[in-house]
């Protein structure tokens, strides 16, 4: 086991690698000049260059490359010009709220997504199975910024219960940190909710047929235990896979919520910096978004490793 | 070189699987001894039938000499041309000499292809005749193998696995070759079927004058067909006869054990049950001396030690066995 | 009950590509006429869907924008169909480049899909042509891998065997054999492609770098609306339902078509 561990992390490693090298070539697909565009209109052609000194811009592209790379590996992404402070401070400001939003909205997720998709099993073909895919169904097909607007539409504008945006600290109250963040976690996480009933119903519907559950109610035991030991256990597994991809369903979707809401995440910190075009901040998102996909892929593998003996470790 | 007679010569065939592991340098940490250095001969108009257990390497042997598997030494002589050392150009105006039929008649034909787009192919791919030319061609393939023309617009889900099978057979034979290989060609098929195809692969022999090299598991069937017959075993050719020598007096143990596994319909007849104990030992480390020797009723020390040569004890009846003298 | 959810999808398609094929017709007001004096009236005769901030016509924006919508996205499946089966029939059948290509697309795969459009379309330039290249880019390495796995499947089948026989070349294997053979997950993953298409491209509107305005897009009425949901809430409502009209038709589709080509496919019990 400890070897499969050791394997699934250096497999990692030729991703990142190549995840590093097209966040970087990003910049390098702008046409035209990216240094006139990150200056602006109205830059004169001093200012112009200012700029494409400070990106290092008039350097060749290996000497490019080489620099951020080795300022990466020391944990440094570059320096925002329009921010006018260092990507990595920038994002590691955002990043806690953006990780608060993905958890919390993550743990909404599983809460009613597997209990539905749960009951929705066990009592398949009846009302509740019908009403719980049905509203999963048109879970899955709904873009999550427009949930998110019509949530506070109904919830703000017309009961006036909960905040339309922005976000609340910690240090001013739990009451109002969490108010400010229900909505947003709700929009983000009802979508994913749809899907983890889905593939929680439908795996749990193949477990109850095996034979082994049939066994096991055979011999009498209480339909509570037959579920809670026998099947759930071996339903878990697709389901801790399709758990790994929503929570990287959860990070990718805060960029729109956060701006929807006005939260200064990690999400809104992209969306403006894709908008003023402020390529560093950029490629350091992408980066670091990539590499939390690749660990949580590799969170996953693992995590498989200890729930299904079956997992081949060569 | 007797190339005259004997239309196939198979000299030293060597066929290594590697094993590979590890992700970064694809380590190879092994090899599976699929075929280890065998040689025969399948004269014109003869058919050669090859025996033993699933995993002895009979298929491979089939796939090697059709070079579906390129061979890891050894020669492949067909008509006095090696196929296993001639160029890829002169290989593919070669392989109309060399055909194929499957086991299984529901993997072996497409299921998005007309029977007609099936038994062409070979013609398409070798650029024979005009389309009209062709049409006629399968018309007279399907007539051959027992079907009829107006089958050819239809898709193989319309027919029986029999019927099927008589299609993979007219494909084999679209390009008028000398050499078949026949995989299992019966063995998916109902008992009642088996017979019919049997049946119909030795008229097309009489014929067409086609050489067979026949790959079965089940010795019955092969007694209809074959005139020889070569028993393998984890890679080895151990008894190479004709048929009724081999069926009449199998010398070797393995043929002996195999053999006896037959059911009789003479009930009056008894004959000694050989009983195999054990499993076939794994061709990536096959076992030192006789590879039979872990399951091998008589062995003795020589044969944990030794590797028994091929060697002819008369008359062609070749036997790799310590215990068998000429 | 399988089968009717498909015709509704069918239909729900039908219907929003229908719109997008006749928006001339449709539409009862130019899209982009700004009119200050029919600033923020609610739905009623003149103005189904009412209008927006400039006074144009909310219903006729939302019919142009399926335009928009339905192109990009049959664009992008278009261009993914294209792209991930050579890659998947190369990778699944020359297995030399397997490991160098697949590699290539689990580094595609490990960036948030929306992420990597974004900093894509920002990096392109805000249009409706980079937003294409920029999804087709993002969605290309899923059509890979549901090919290339099909194509691991179909090359040990025995017909690919025998075309090998007697001198078939790769690439004749590859058009005549595999290829049909790998058709149906293809054909299902592409409805699916579809819809995220739809749906990514509304997000990117949204964000600012889809196709810029005046440009009807349902993403970008969307982003306008926003910040006039508490007088003129049905600026925003009425592209959210166009979008999730479409998006839960092709859901639709997919699974059935998933149903029907290919049941081994199938993750719903009946």
């Amino acid at each position: 086991m400890g070897r499969y561990i050791v394997q699934r992390v250096l497999a990692a490693f030729p991703v990142l690698l190549i995840v590093t090298l097209i966040s970087f070539c990003i910049m390098q697909l702008v046409p035209g000049d990216p240094a006139v565009v990150m200056a602006g209109p109205q830059a004169t052609a001093k200012e112009v260059e200012q700029v494409r000194v400070q990106l290092g811009l008039d350097k060749p592209f290996l000497t490019q490359l080489g620099t951020w790379l080795y300022g990466l590996l020391q944990g440094d992404l570059g320096r925002s010009i329009l921010l006018g402070r260092g990507v990595s401070q920038a994002i590691g400001e955002r990043l806690p709220i953006t990780l608060t939003l993905a958890l919390l909205s993550f743990l909404l997720t599983v809460a009613i997504g597997i209990p539905a998709g749960v009951i929705a099993a066990l009592r398949q073909n009846t009302w509740i199975d019908q009403t719980v895919m049905t509203v999963a169904l048109i879970g899955v097909s709904l873009p999550n910024f427009w949930l998110g607007l019509m949530l506070i539409i109904f919830f703000s504008v017309v009961l006036d219960l909960l905040p339309a945006g922005g976000y609340v600290t910690l240090s001013q109250g739990f009451w109002p940190w969490f108010k400010s963040l229900l909505l947003p976690s709700l929009s983000l996480g009802l979508l994913q909710m749809g899907l983890l009933a889905r593939i929680t119903r439908s795996t749990m519907l193949e477990v109850l047929r095996q034979d082994y559950i049939r066994t096991a109610r055979a011999k009498g035991l209480p339909a509570f235990k037959v579920v809670a030991k026998h099947a759930f256990k071996n339903a878990l597994i697709p389901i801790v896979t399709i758990i790994g991809i929503i929570f990287s369903l959860l990070l990718t979707g805060s960029v729109v919520i956060e701006t929807v809401y006005s939260l200064p995440g990690l999400g809104r910190l992209l969306a403006t910096s894709i908008f003023s075009r402020d390529y560093p901040v950029i490629q350091g998102g992408l980066l670091l978004t990539a590499a939390m996909f690749v660990g949580i892929n590799l969170l996953v593998d693992v995590l498989y490793a200890f729930l299904d003996p079956r997992v081949r470790y060569d | 070189m007797t190339a005259g007679r004997n239309l196939v010569e198979v000299e030293n065939l060597v066929k290594h699987f590697p094993i590979r592991k590890g992700f970064f340098s694809s380590r190879i940490t092994g090899y599976v001894q699929a075929v280890d250095d065998i040689s025969f001969t399948v004269a014109r108009g003869e058919t050669l039938g090859l025996v033993g257990e699933s995993g002895c390497g009979k298929s491979t042997t089939g796939r090697l000499l059709i070079r579906l598997l390129d061979p890891t030494s050894g020669r492949i002589m067909l008509n006095g041309a090696d196929l296993a050392h001639i160029p890829a150009d002169e290989l593919r105006t070669k392989r109309r000499d060399v055909q194929i039929i499957f086991q299984d008649p529901f993997s072996s034909l497409n299921p998005r292809k007309t029977v007609e787009g099936i038994i062409a192919e070979p013609l398409i791919v070798h650029r024979i005749g005009t389309k009209a030319e062709r049409q006629a061609r399968v018309a007279e393939l399907l007539k051959l193998v027992g079907l009829a023309p107006d089958h050819a617009r239809r898709y193989p889900h319309e027919f029986s696995g029999g019927q099927r099978q008589r299609i993979g057979i007219a494909r084999a034979l679209a390009l008028n070759p000398k050499f078949i290989v026949c995989d299992e060609p019966v063995s998916a098929l109902d008992v009642s079927i088996q017979a019919q195809i049997i049946n119909l692969m030795r008229d097309l022999q009489r014929d067409l004058g086609l050489t067979y090299l026949f790959i079965s598991h089940n010795l019955a069937v092969v007694r209809h067909i074959a005139d020889r017959v070569a028993v393998m075993y984890l890679g080895k050719i151990v008894e190479m006869t004709d048929k009724n020598a081999l069926y009449e007096n199998p010398k070797h143990p393995y043929t002996q054990a195999l053999l006896s596994a037959i059911p009789i319909a003479n009930p009056d007849r008894k004959r000694q049950r050989v009983v195999l104990t054990g499993d076939v030992p794994s061709p990536m480390a096959p076992p030192k001396g006789c590879r039979f020797n872990t399951r091998c009723p008589v062995a003795v020390q020589r044969c944990r030690e030794i590797e028994p040569p091929l060697v002819d004890t008369g008359s062609g009846h070749q036997v790799a066995c310590h215990l068998v003298t000429p | 009950m399988r089968h009717r959810l498909f015709v509704s999808g069918l239909v729900l398609l039908g219907l929003m590509v229908l719109m997008a094929i006749f928006a001339d017709l449709l539409a009862t007001h130019n899209p982009v006429q700004v009119r200050a004096r029919f600033r923020f009236r609610p739905p009623s005769f003149d103005n189904f869907f009412g209008t927006d901030n400039f006074g144009r016509d909310i219903y006729t924006r939302v019919v142009y924008g399926a335009r928009l919508s339905i192109s990009i996205g049959f664009a992008v499946v278009l261009l993914t169909a294209i792209a991930g089966t050579a890659i998947g029939l190369i990778s699944g059948y020359v297995r030399r480049l397997d490991n160098f290509l697949m590699r290539i697309m689990d580094a595609l795969m490990a960036f948030p899909t929306i992420i990597l459009a974004l900093a894509l379309s920002a990096a392109l330039g805000p249009s409706a042509f980079n937003i294409v290249v920029a999804l087709s880019v993002v969605y290309t390495p899923r059509v890979a891998r549901v090919v290339r796995a099909s194509v691991l499947v179909v090359r040990e089948a025995d017909y690919v065997h025998a075309a090998q026989a007697v001198g078939a070349s790769n690439l004749r294997i590859m058009i005549e054999h595999i290829l049909p053979n790998s058709m149906a997950p293809l054909v299902v993953q592409l409805s699916f492609v579809f819809a995220y298409a739809v749906i990514a491209e509304a997000v990117l509107s949204f964000l600012g770098v889809g196709p810029p305005p005046p440009t009807p897009s349902w993403g970008s009425i969307i982003a306008e609306g926003k910040d006039y949901i508490r007088e003129a809430a049905w600026i925003t409502l009425f592209p959210g339902i166009a979008i999730a009209m479409t998006v839960l038709g092709l859901n639709l589709l997919g699974d059935g078509l998933r149903d029907v080509l290919d049941p081994r496919m199938n993750v719903d019990n009946r």
